[in-house]
């Protein structure tokens, strides 16, 4: 099996970019199961991060370490710290709300409210009084820009959020995370519900927004790590087996594990 | 037997069931509406009722709206705000589950029941007398337990892929509630106040106990007034009038009650279409 690297992905160093977010002996428990085991990684500035490996790997978990969107399921428990720009936002002091305005979230099927266009984009400057009215409109056209989807969109914005396809839509939630001007943003398998041609445009997408934002992604699809990210974590079973640049994890693993999982010789 | 034409004397047997079911409905509808409108008025619908079997129905139909609209007034926030924290809150343990099965329960017991308790506990207890106030907190209690439930269900079925949009917003849970998951199980939950309000408008065992005594010839002028109503007013006369009069106005007082609940029945599926169409299915 071969992977198509892109030029841009090639050139990429580690040590070209600076730490955003930091994982400090990282444990996550679901009730008894071990679900992450001493996760020990930082995630570099303004490139596209990937998170891939089997399911139940650990990869979603991880990655919703980030946002603390863990703290919602009732049986979850973890020690360890997670640095963002250095601060550890397990640590006591910290507003988990103010957390998740920084670190803006896009999830596996598209899930825009049942809203017109507009008022999903609305929502969450509104919810937290950033915007007074007037900039609204503004925010509305910057973040469905900033999606690659305001040119199809912005003589329908009253209309439902379910009359977009299916990659409209998750270019809708893109630009909902957004609206908040975060500067990290999670996305956890967002093109498993698509078709290709919606993937290639949310690819396309990714590429764009890590000049922004710091990009996290949850893919099983190793051909969508190799084409978007610049590093690439390999999970399993709960522990990172390698992380490295792209590059280096598809061209010359250092471990066997991933050299299985990369040639398709797994399981 | 063989099993070919057994498939198609059952198909007929259940044609026939669906048929005798169904036609049930249209024939009182047809009976109450020839007897009733003879009856209907001008006058029998704004004059109040005379030496007990001449005269109006204005106080009774008054009294209904009065309880009702009242009766929703408690019972529908009430129903509503359980139902959010049974939905949304409650931990999923032994006492939740009690709870529901209560609520269950509660939903098919005796309209009687509640009404002998609104009689001793609202007008004997708390002194509130026979009066529109207990009447209309006896008609709640009926109402609660259908709203709660179909309001919890509604509410259960809004994905919960919209929470964790929102939560991942930065919203807290309440304001997840308040702004999306609540909108989003409005056509539910007004189903469930409307079926609530449905059973409250034709509800006569508790009126008759906590109310009036259905003749009253005057519209209730304050909570503690003696409240008549439609349903209590059709039983009096059904039962004790003596005359054609008497039992024509009973009918009319049906074609009204009737009309009136399905001027409920009617107003809940085009809140239900208007929301659902907003919500853009």
């Amino acid at each position: 099996m071969s992977y198509q690297i892109n030029e841009e992905l090639l050139r990429f160093r580690p040590k070209m970019a600076q730490d955003k977010v930091i994982f400090n002996d990282f444990n996550l428990w679901y009730g008894e199961k071990h679900a992450l085991i001493d996760i020990n990684i930082a995630v570099k500035s303004n490139i596209v991060t990937a998170f891939m490996g089997p399911s139940g790997c650990g990869k979603s978990s991880l990655l919703r370490g980030i946002n603390r969107m863990n703290d919602i399921i009732p049986v979850a428990r973890s020690t360890g710290e997670v640095l963002i720009d250095g601060k550890n936002i397990m640590g006591s002091g910290i507003n988990v709300y103010d957390l998740r305005k920084r670190v803006g979230m896009v999830f596996q099927r598209p899930n825009p409210f049942p809203m017109s266009i507009y008022d999903n984009i609305a929502y969450a400057p509104l919810l937290h009084d950033v915007a007074e009215e007037e900039e609204l409109d503004k925010i509305v056209e910057n973040s469905l820009r900033g999606a690659a989807l305001w040119d199809e969109v912005k003589d329908r914005l009253d209309d439902s959020a379910f009359s977009l396809s299916g990659g409209q839509q998750q270019r809708l939630c893109i630009a909902r995370a957004l609206s908040i001007n975060p500067d990290i943003i999670l996305m956890d398998e967002p093109c498993s519900a698509l078709d290709p041609i919606a993937t290639i445009k949310i690819e396309a997408l990714m590429r764009e927004l890590k000049e922004k934002y710091t990009v996290v992604l949850v893919t099983h699809n190793l051909q969508q790590a190799a084409r978007v990210s610049e590093m690439t974590a390999f999970m399993y079973i709960g522990e990172i087996i390698e992380f490295g640049a792209t590059r280096d994890i598809f061209e010359n693993p250092r471990e066997e594990l991933t050299e299985k999982y990369i040639t398709g010789r797994f399981g | 037997m063989n099993p070919v034409s057994r498939e198609k004397i059952m198909k007929r047997l259940l044609l026939i069931a669906v048929a005798l079911s169904l036609i049930i409905l249209p024939v009182i509808l047809i009976w109450v509406g020839y007897n009733g409108s003879g009856i209907i008025s001008i006058e029998f619908l704004t004059s109040r009722p005379r030496l007990f079997e001449y005269g109006g129905i204005y106080p009774q139909i008054m009294g209904s709206v009065y309880l009702v609209s009242l009766c929703t007034l408690f019972g529908a926030p009430l129903g509503i705000a359980s139902a959010i924290y049974l939905a949304e809150y409650a931990p999923d343990n032994r006492i939740t589950q009690s709870v529901r099965f209560f609520t269950e329960t509660l939903a098919g017991m005796p309209s009687i029941v509640i009404g002998l308790f609104g009689l001793e506990f609202l007008v004997f207890y708390l002194q509130l007398k026979t009066s529109l106030l207990a009447g209309a907190i006896s008609l709640s209690f009926m109402m609660l337990p259908w709203t709660i439930r179909a309001s919890e269900e509604a509410i259960k079925t809004v994905p919960q892929e919209y929470r964790a949009a929102s939560l991942a917003l930065g919203a807290t849970k309440w304001q997840t509630i308040v702004n999306v998951v609540i909108p989003a199980a409005m056509p539910g939950i007004l189903t469930g106040v409307l079926l609530g309000v449905g059973k409250a408008v034709g509800e006569t065992a508790v009126v008759w106990l906590t109310a009036g005594s259905g003749l009253e010839a005057f519209v209730p002028r304050s909570l503690s007034s003696p409240t008549g109503s439609l349903p209590m007013y059709i039983y009096l006369l059904a039962t004790q009038a003596h005359t054609v009069e008497g039992v024509q106005r009973a009918y009319g007082a049906s074609l009204v009650l009737l009309i009136m609940f399905l001027g409920v029945s009617v107003s809940a599926l085009m809140a239900r279409n208007y929301y659902l169409r907003r919500l853009g299915n």
